[in-house]
C-alpha cells in the first residue's frame, strides 16, 4: 500500500465509516452507491485532498471517476502531484 | 405525587396551581391566566359538580359555543372557555370536540359513571402523554409529570430511536420512554371499569373538492378563512404578540392582525449573527411596511451550545436540529417583554405547500420520467439555494444523489425516501445493543401500515402533504420548535394556518393552486399580494435553520467542545449510557473539533448523539429528586 493510499484509507475509515468495521471498502467500493458520503460530502473530502496532499482541485475535476472510490482517490492524487512537480520542475 | 407532577411542568403555567381529590382520581391544573383571568381557576367543576375538567389549552370559537350553549338553558359561573367545554360535554358527550375550533388537551371526570374522557387536538398542537401504572392510570401534559412518578421506570424505548433516526419523530403512541404513549393529534381516549379505548374524531384527508371552481375563487375564500382564523386567535384577556420571522408565513400573519384593526402590533424575531441564517434585513422591511413595534433577540452559535441542556429538558426527546435553541431564546425574550400570547405561521408549509421537500419530490418525479434527460437534474439546483455547500455541487453528483429507481416512483414514500435514508445513516452510530435490540428496522413498515384509506389514490403532492402534517408537524415543528420551547418561557402560540376550517379548505385544493411549476405557496402570494411587502412576497423561500455542530464548540479556538458536551461525549459516558458506539462518537467528534464536519449527515448525527445523551442524563441518570424540584 502506498503511502497515498494508506492516508485516503485512513480518512475514510476514520472520517467516513467512523471507525466502523462491519463494513468493507475495497479499492473500488463506490462511496456514492454505499451512501459514505452525504449530499455535502464531497466538498468535505476535497476540503482534506488540499490540505493533506496540498493539491487545487478544480470544477471540472469534480467527477466521479476522480472522486468515488479509494482506488480512483490515490490515483487522482498521484496525478494532481505529479502534475504540481513536473509544474515547478 | 401530584404536586410533583404539577410542579415539574411549573412553567406552563406559573399563574396557579389547583388539585382535585376524589374517589379513585386526582386532577391537578398548573394555570397560565389568558381568558377570565378572576374565574377561569382549574380543576373545574361544572354547576352540579357532576364533571370536572383540567384543560390545557383555548377554545377560540368559546364565544359563540358559550351563546349557543346559553339558548339551549346552560347557565355558566365564568367567562372562561373551560367551563364551555364542561357545558358542551354535557350536551354532546364524547362528540362536543367537533365543535372545538382550538388547541387542546384536556381530561373530564365524570364521577358518576367513574368514566375519563381525554382529548387532543386535531393537528396535535397541545401535548397530552399517559402511562399505565402499577397503581393505576397517569396523564400530563409533558413526559417529566409522569417520569415523577416513583413506580415508573425511567428507560428509554429503542424503537423510538429507530423511529427518529428515520423520519426525526417517534410515531405516537410511541414515546422515547418506554412505558409512556403519547396520545395522537385528532384521538380522544377513553377509560371506563379497567378498559381503556383510544379512537380518532378527525383525520386529514386530501380529496379533490370540485366545488372550489377556480383560482381566484380559491383564492378569495383563503383570505376570508385566514382573517377569521386570525381573528378568533386574538381573543385574550391579555396582550397578544406576534412573531415576524422576515418570511411570508409570519408576516401574513402580522399583517392579517392589521388589517383587522389592531393599532399597536407587538413583533418578536431571532437574528442571527452568522449570515447565513439571518433574515434581519427582511424582518427590517416587514417591520416597517406593518409599522409594527419589533423586538429580536441576537442568537450566536454560542448562545445554543449553552441553552442547549435547557432546551432538550423540554423537548423531551432527541433532535437532530438545533433550530429549537433560538426559539428558545425568542420566547424568553417574549415572556420578558411581558407577553404570553403570540401568533405565527407555523402550519402554512404543511398545509399550503411551502417545503423544500415538495419541490425535490416534483423535480425527482419529473425527472424520472426522461432519466436522460440533460437539463431536467439541473432544476436540482434551484432547489437549495441557501445552502453554499450544495450549489457548489457537481453535476455528476447531484444526479447521483437525487437518481429515482422506477420502482421508487410507486413507493408510497417516494417524496420523503431521501431525507429517511440519508437519516437512516445515522443508526451507525448506534451501539450494539440497541441494534439487537432493535432487530429489523420496521419504522417504514409500521407507517405503510398506518396510511389512512385513501392514501393511494391522492396525488402524489397530497401525499407528501401528508406526511408532513401527520409526522413532522406534531412531533417536531409544533412541540421541539413549538410548545415546548415556548411554554419553557410560559408563552402560547397561536397558529391561525392551523385553523381546522383553513386545513380542510387548503387540503381539498389542487396542487397546481399550492405549487405552481416551482413556485411554493402559490395561491397564498395571490392572496396576500396587497397585504404585505412585495420583496417578501417574491423572496426564495430560505427554511428556518440554525448552526448545528459550530454552536457547541468553545469561542476560544482551543478546539474543544463545550464543557458539558466533552462529558457527555466522553468514551466513559456514551459507554455508560449505552445507546452509542463509543469509538465511532469519539471519530466523530474528533471531527467536530477540528471543523471538519461540515456535512449535513455528520452534523445532524452530532446534534441527535448530543441530545439523546442528555435525554439519557437529564431524565434517566439525573432526573431531579423530589426536593429539588
Amino acid at each position: 500500500m502506498t503511502s497515498i493510499e494508506a492516508q485516503v484509507r485512513q480518512y475514510v475509515t476514520d472520517r467516513l465509516l467512523f471507525g466502523r468495521s462491519d463494513v468493507v471498502v475495497e479499492g473500488d467500493t463506490s462511496f456514492l452507491e454505499s451512501g459514505l458520503i452525504d449530499s455535502t460530502g464531497v466538498l468535505e473530502l476535497v476540503a482534506f485532498l488540499e490540505e493533506a496532499f496540498k493539491i487545487k482541485v478544480e470544477d471540472e475535476d469534480l467527477i466521479p471517476a476522480n472522486l468515488d472510490s479509494i482506488n480512483a482517490l490515490t490515483q487522482f492524487i498521484l496525478a494532481k502531484s505529479q502534475a504540481l512537480a513536473n509544474s515547478r520542475a | 405525587m401530584l404536586h410533583r407532577m404539577i410542579n415539574v411542568v411549573n412553567h406552563r403555567g406559573p399563574d396557579a396551581v389547583g388539585f382535585h381529590l376524589e374517589g379513585p382520581v386526582a386532577l391537578g391544573h398548573a394555570r397560565l391566566s389568558i381568558i377570565d383571568l378572576a374565574g377561569g381557576a382549574q380543576p373545574m367543576t361544572n354547576e352540579d359538580r357532576s364533571l370536572w375538567i383540567t384543560f390545557n389549552g383555548e377554545i377560540f370559537n368559546y364565544v359563540e359555543l358559550r351563546n349557543e350553549l346559553i339558548n339551549k338553558g346552560h347557565r355558566f359561573r365564568t367567562q372562561s372557555d373551560t367551563e364551555v367545554i364542561l357545558h358542551l360535554y354535557e350536551e354532546k358527550g364524547d362528540a362536543c370536540v367537533q365543535d372545538l375550533n382550538g388547541q387542546w388537551a384536556f381530561a373530564i371526570w365524570d364521577p358518576r359513571r367513574e368514566r375519563l374522557f381525554l382529548s387532543r387536538d386535531r393537528l396535535g398542537i397541545r401535548p397530552l402523554f399517559y402511562a399505565k401504572t402499577k397503581s393505576g392510570f397517569a396523564f400530563a401534559s409533558e413526559m417529566k409529570s409522569l417520569l415523577a412518578i416513583p413506580s415508573l421506570s425511567r428507560m428509554i424505548d429503542p424503537h423510538a430511536l429507530d423511529q427518529i433516526f428515520t423520519c426525526w419523530v417517534t410515531i405516537p403512541p410511541t414515546t422515547v420512554f418506554s412505558g409512556i404513549s403519547e396520545l395522537p393529534p385528532g384521538h380522544c381516549l377513553t377509560l371506563q371499569e379497567g378498559k381503556m379505548e383510544v379512537t380518532p374524531y378527525w383525520a386529514l384527508e386530501y380529496d379533490t373538492d370540485a366545488t372550489v371552481k377556480s383560482e381566484d375563487e380559491a383564492r378569495e375564500k383563503l383570505l376570508a378563512l385566514l382573517l377569521d382564523a386570525t381573528r378568533l386567535r386574538l381573543r385574550s384577556d391579555v396582550p397578544v404578540g406576534a412573531y415576524l420571522s422576515g418570511g411570508l408565513d409570519s408576516t401574513v400573519v402580522a399583517a392579517l392582525i392589521k388589517k383587522l384593526g389592531v393599532t399597536h402590533v407587538k413583533t418578536f424575531s431571532v437574528a442571527f449573527d452568522d449570515k447565513e441564517y439571518d433574515e434581519s434585513a427582511f424582518q427590517e422591511e416587514a417591520r416597517q411596511f406593518l409599522g409594527t413595534d419589533h423586538q429580536a433577540v441576537l442568537c450566536r452559535p454560542t448562545d445554543i451550545g449553552e441553552v442547549f441542556p435547557d432546551v432538550i429538558w423540554h423537548t423531551e426527546t432527541p433532535v437532530i436540529r438545533t433550530a429549537p435553541a433560538p426559539l428558545f431564546l425568542l420566547s424568553k425574550l417574549v415572556r420578558e417583554q411581558g407577553y404570553k400570547v403570540v401568533l405565527t405561521g407555523e402550519g402554512s408549509d404543511e398545509i399550503l405547500g411551502g417545503y423544500d421537500i415538495f419541490k425535490e419530490a416534483k423535480i425527482r418525479r419529473f425527472w424520472a420520467t426522461n432519466p436522460q434527460s440533460k437539463f431536467r437534474p439541473l432544476l436540482l439546483r434551484r432547489l437549495y439555494p441557501y445552502m453554499k455547500n450544495l450549489q457548489s455541487q457537481p453535476e455528476a453528483y447531484l444526479r447521483a444523489f437525487f437518481h429515482v429507481c422506477k420502482e421508487d416512483l410507486d413507493n408510497p414514500f417516494f417524496s420523503h425516501l431521501p431525507r429517511w435514508e440519508m437519516t437512516s445513516k445515522l443508526k451507525l452510530f448506534f451501539s450494539r445493543e440497541v441494534k439487537e435490540q432493535i432487530g429489523n428496522s420496521e419504522t417504514i413498515q409500521q407507517l405503510e401500515k398506518r396510511l389512512p384509506r385513501g392514501y393511494a389514490q391522492w396525488d402524489p403532492f397530497a401525499q407528501s402533504q401528508y406526511l408532513e402534517t401527520a409526522l413532522l408537524l406534531p412531533g417536531y415543528i409544533l412541540s421541539s420548535q413549538g410548545d415546548r420551547v415556548a411554554m419553557a418561557h410560559s408563552v402560547e402560540g397561536r397558529f391561525p394556518f392551523l385553523d381546522y376550517r383553513v386545513v380542510e379548505f387548503a387540503a381539498r385544493l389542487p396542487a397546481r393552486f399550492k405549487m405552481k411549476a416551482l413556485n411554493e405557496k402559490h395561491l397564498l402570494k395571490q392572496a396576500a399580494a396587497s397585504l404585505i411587502p412585495e420583496t417578501i412576497r417574491k423572496r426564495h423561500k430560505q427554511p428556518y435553520r440554525a448552526p448545528d455542530c459550530q454552536s457547541f464548540l468553545r469561542g476560544d479556538g482551543s478546539r474543544s467542545l463545550v464543557e458539558y458536551a466533552e462529558e457527555l461525549l466522553s468514551p466513559r459516558a456514551i459507554t455508560q449510557a449505552g445507546v452509542f458506539d463509543a469509538e465511532r462518537v469519539e471519530k466523530l467528534v474528533d471531527k467536530v473539533r477540528a471543523g471538519q464536519a461540515i456535512g449535513v449527515k455528520d452534523n445532524m448525527a452530532f446534534v441527535g448523539i448530543l441530545s439523546t445523551q442528555l435525554v439519557v442524563d437529564r431524565f434517566i441518570k439525573h432526573f431531579p429528586k423530589e426536593h429539588t424540584l
